[in-house]
Order: C-alpha cells, then sequence, then structure tokens
C-alpha cells in the first residue's frame, strides 16, 4: 500500500499552484490536508502525474464571517474551524455536524474545501454546505467562478471542479435569527462513514430537510405547514424517492428507513431549537 | 518552489522528538516509512495504510496525525514527536506510559504507539476528561487485543496523576 510515483510541488502562492495545474490538468492532483486523497493514493486508486500540496499557501488558511457567511479557506482545518470561537453562534449546524468528521486525528489534518471536493455522499460538510444554501469559490489560472452548492456536487466523489481549477474557499451561510438547527448521523462506530447523515433547518412552519449516504449527492426538501401524519408521509416519500443502495453497511430498505425515523428526530429537534 | 522530481531522493530536514534529523526522500514516500527506514526510528508502528487503525499516529507540531497520511517531503521543518519521545533521557517512563503498564493496557503492543501519542495531545488539551470524552477520543485507534477498558482506565489514570503532579 505505497503511492505510485509522482511528482510533488508545494507552492506559496494559489498563481503557482493554478499555473502547474493549467500545465499538467488532469494528470495533477490538488492536496491540502490529504485525509482522502492519501488512502486513495496509498490504494493506488488515482495515479496523479503531480501532487500539489496547497497547504502551505498562507492566504488560504483562513476562516472568516464576511457578509452573512463563514468563509473558509482551502487550507483550514477541521480541527481549526471546530475551535473557531465564533463556531456556536454562527452556525450552530456545523458545530453540531463537524465531531461526527472521523476522528480528531484526522480533523487535524482534513481540511473543509478538502471534504467538500472528495465529494464522498455521505459526507457531514458537503451535506451541511446544501442545507444551508452555500457554495464554493473555484479559481482557475485565469479567473474566478462561484458555484452553488447543488451544482457544485455533481454525483458520487464527481464535482464541477474542472480539472484546471482549485477551490480556493467554501462559503457557509451563517445561521439565520429565530431558525432552528439539528444534525444527526447514524454510524456503525463513532467517526465511521456515515450511512445516513441528517440535517434540518427549522423557520416558522417551514422546514429543510438534508440527507446525505442514501442517494449519490445530499439531497435536499422543503415542506411548508406540515406535521403530524402528513410529515411522515412526506418523509416517506422522500425516502422512496432518494432509494438507496445495500451495500456491506445496510441494506437500502435499513437507509430509507433511516430517513423516516431519524429524519423525524432531526427535523423535531431542529423545531425545539427553534422554539428555544 | 521547484518540483520535485519523482525519480530522486530529496532532502527532508525535520525536528525529531528534540533532534534536528536528516534524510532522504522521493516524493512519494510516507512519513511513517520515512521515519522507520530511513531515519531508523521504528517506534512508530504501520498499520492499515489508509489513516483507519491509528498505529502511526504521530505528534506534529503539537498535534497528532496519521503518519501514513503524510509524506515526507511535507514533514521538512516540522517538529515531530513520536513514541520514542515520550519518555525521559534515562527512558523513565511518562506518567502516560506508566499508567498503560500499571494497568495492563497493552499485550502484543502493536497498537500502543498511536495510542500513546494520541493520548497526549487529548490530555494536553483536555487535563479532565470524561471517560467518555476518552472513549470518543480513542475511536480512532483500533487495539485487536487488549480491548479497550484497560486503556481507558490508563487514560484517566494518567490524567489524574497528572493533573496531582502540576
Amino acid at each position: 500500500m505505497k503511492p505510485a510515483a509522482f511528482d510533488f510541488m508545494m507552492p506559496e502562492t494559489v498563481a503557482e499552484a493554478a499555473d502547474a495545474l493549467a500545465e499538467y490538468g488532469d494528470d495533477a492532483r490538488i492536496m491540502s490536508g490529504g485525509q482522502s486523497l492519501m488512502p486513495i493514493l496509498n490504494m493506488r486508486l488515482s495515479r496523479p502525474e503531480l501532487v500539489i500540496d496547497i497547504s502551505r499557501i498562507e492566504s488560504l488558511d483562513a476562516i472568516r464571517l464576511k457578509d452573512g457567511v463563514i468563509e473558509i479557506g482551502a487550507g483550514a482545518t477541521q480541527a481549526a474551524l471546530l475551535r473557531w470561537p465564533e463556531l456556536n453562534a454562527a452556525s450552530p449546524l456545523l458545530a453540531a455536524a463537524l465531531p461526527h468528521i472521523g476522528h480528531f486525528q484526522t480533523r487535524n489534518r482534513g481540511t473543509v474545501c478538502g471534504s467538500l471536493c472528495h465529494a464522498d455522499p455521505s459526507s457531514e460538510l458537503p451535506l451541511c454546505l446544501a442545507v444551508l444554501g452555500g457554495d464554493v469559490i473555484l479559481k482557475n489560472a485565469r479567473r474566478e467562478r462561484i458555484v452553488a452548492a447543488g451544482e457544485f456536487q455533481t454525483g458520487m466523489l464527481t464535482t464541477a471542479k474542472a480539472a484546471d481549477e482549485i477551490v480556493v474557499g467554501a462559503r457557509y451561510p451563517v445561521a439565520q435569527p429565530g431558525a432552528g438547527y439539528a444534525f444527526d448521523e447514524i454510524t456503525r462506530r463513532h467517526g465511521d462513514f456515515a450511512i445516513v447523515a441528517l440535517a434540518a433547518v427549522a423557520r416558522g412552519s417551514n422546514i429543510r430537510l438534508g440527507v446525505g449516504g442514501v442517494a449519490d449527492h445530499p439531497a435536499i426538501r422543503d415542506w411548508d405547514g406540515i406535521d403530524g401524519d402528513d410529515l411522515d408521509d412526506a418523509l416517506n416519500a422522500f425516502a422512496w424517492e432518494l432509494g438507496g443502495n445495500d451495500d456491506i453497511h445496510a441494506t437500502a430498505r435499513y437507509r430509507r428507513e433511516m430517513v423516516r425515523t431519524l429524519g423525524r428526530r432531526v427535523i423535531e429537534n431542529a423545531r425545539a431549537a427553534c422554539r428555544s | 518552489m521547484p518540483i520535485l522530481k519523482r525519480d530522486a531522493r530529496h532532502e527532508v530536514t525535520c525536528t525529531l522528538n528534540g533532534e534536528t534529523v536528516t534524510g532522504y526522500a522521493e516524493p512519494r514516500l510516507l512519513l511513517s516509512d520515512f521515519l522507520r527506514h530511513e531515519i531508523g526510528a521504528t517506534g512508530t508502528h504501520v498499520g492499515c495504510e489508509h489513516g483507519i487503525c491509528g498505529a502511526c499516529t504521530v505528534l506534529v507540531d503539537g498535534v497528532a496525525v496519521r503518519s501514513c497520511l503524510m509524506l515526507a517531503v511535507q514533514a521538512r521543518g516540522r517538529n515531530i514527536e513520536t513514541v520514542e519521545g515520550l519518555s525521559g533521557p534515562d527512558e523513565t517512563l511518562s506518567p502516560l506510559q506508566a499508567a498503560f503498564h500499571r494497568n495492563f493496557a497493552l499485550q502484543c503492543g502493536f497498537c500502543t504507539p498511536g495510542f500513546l501519542t494520541s493520548l497526549t495531545e487529548v490530555l494536553e488539551r483536555n487535563p479532565d476528561p470524561s471517560e467518555a470524552e476518552i472513549r470518543e477520543a480513542l475511536s480512532g485507534n483500533l487495539c485487536r487485543c487488549t480491548g479497550y477498558q484497560e486503556i481507558v482506565d490508563a487514560a484517566l489514570g494518567a490524567a489524574a496523576e497528572m493533573r496531582g503532579a502540576s
């Protein structure tokens, strides 16, 4: 389990990294914390010609509040976000979701943007970005563009990022006044990949539920003014729409059941947070 | 920074347990293999090589990381601490190591370096952890023979002793 040979660079500016990508394109891979890419390299599922380590680009190592969003640079680790003093106030949803991501040792190196780029269907950070309606900032050697979460993750482990682009940051909208947020997931052991992950936002009579781990990307559904049996029926219909697959961890049927039961619980928790 | 070519061995200088060390590494060489085979520091053990088991955990600039998920060339200029750095110069066990010994928190010892390095950061950040906090923190380290109860006991015992001493 050793990576195949590759060239390596550790640029100090985004421009330098973008120039290298312009030259190598598909043959290069960006790495920051390496907590998704290094296992892939070790297992030789990917054999890039060049690995570009962006973790020492100082301008990317930032977490800041700006115009109602939390802007998280591509160098910022999950541990840094978890210890960011403003996290609880700015995003109760991220504060609830982050401890579920891997283990403290992988959060010490794993980055928020790296998780978004890896685009695992059961990942917590892409799910939160989708539920909160955030977006991703991409750069290549010529221009910058911003892509909404819903358009960024296109499927299992695939994103709208072009071969010559770097994700330089992600923007998570801050918590809305009067809204309640809740997160939960089901795993075999703490820190494992989620079998099903759920994030909910409640505001007035509105409910938004996001589901990870069932479809091939985070799925979002909005409802207004429904409760009781009607909400159960809506969750059941949503679960069947998502389908899900059988794998070694759980059956599709179990996953749909989690959408119904754990989904309902997470919605109730978001409503309770909304009232408090 | 220039591109480091794949078929050349590049100089890597870092601090290892307080001493400056230099070795040479192809870009693809994992930090775990660099420490063991290039430097000869074999205290760090290699288990799964994809970040699951935690046996290879080392401290980089004070935080616990998987040395199998980091390249040797990324360790340039970094401060690395491994299990070899935990005991005193005369090989006196640290309070954490002594607590592992006292509580029978190891049998074969393969996973132990990862548990010790991980707990070093955990106890530094939180000198008075609850049992639940210890169990959650240790969820990223797998032991296949001792069982976790003794390891949790050792962690809580070491924390209590270190609080008493400070």
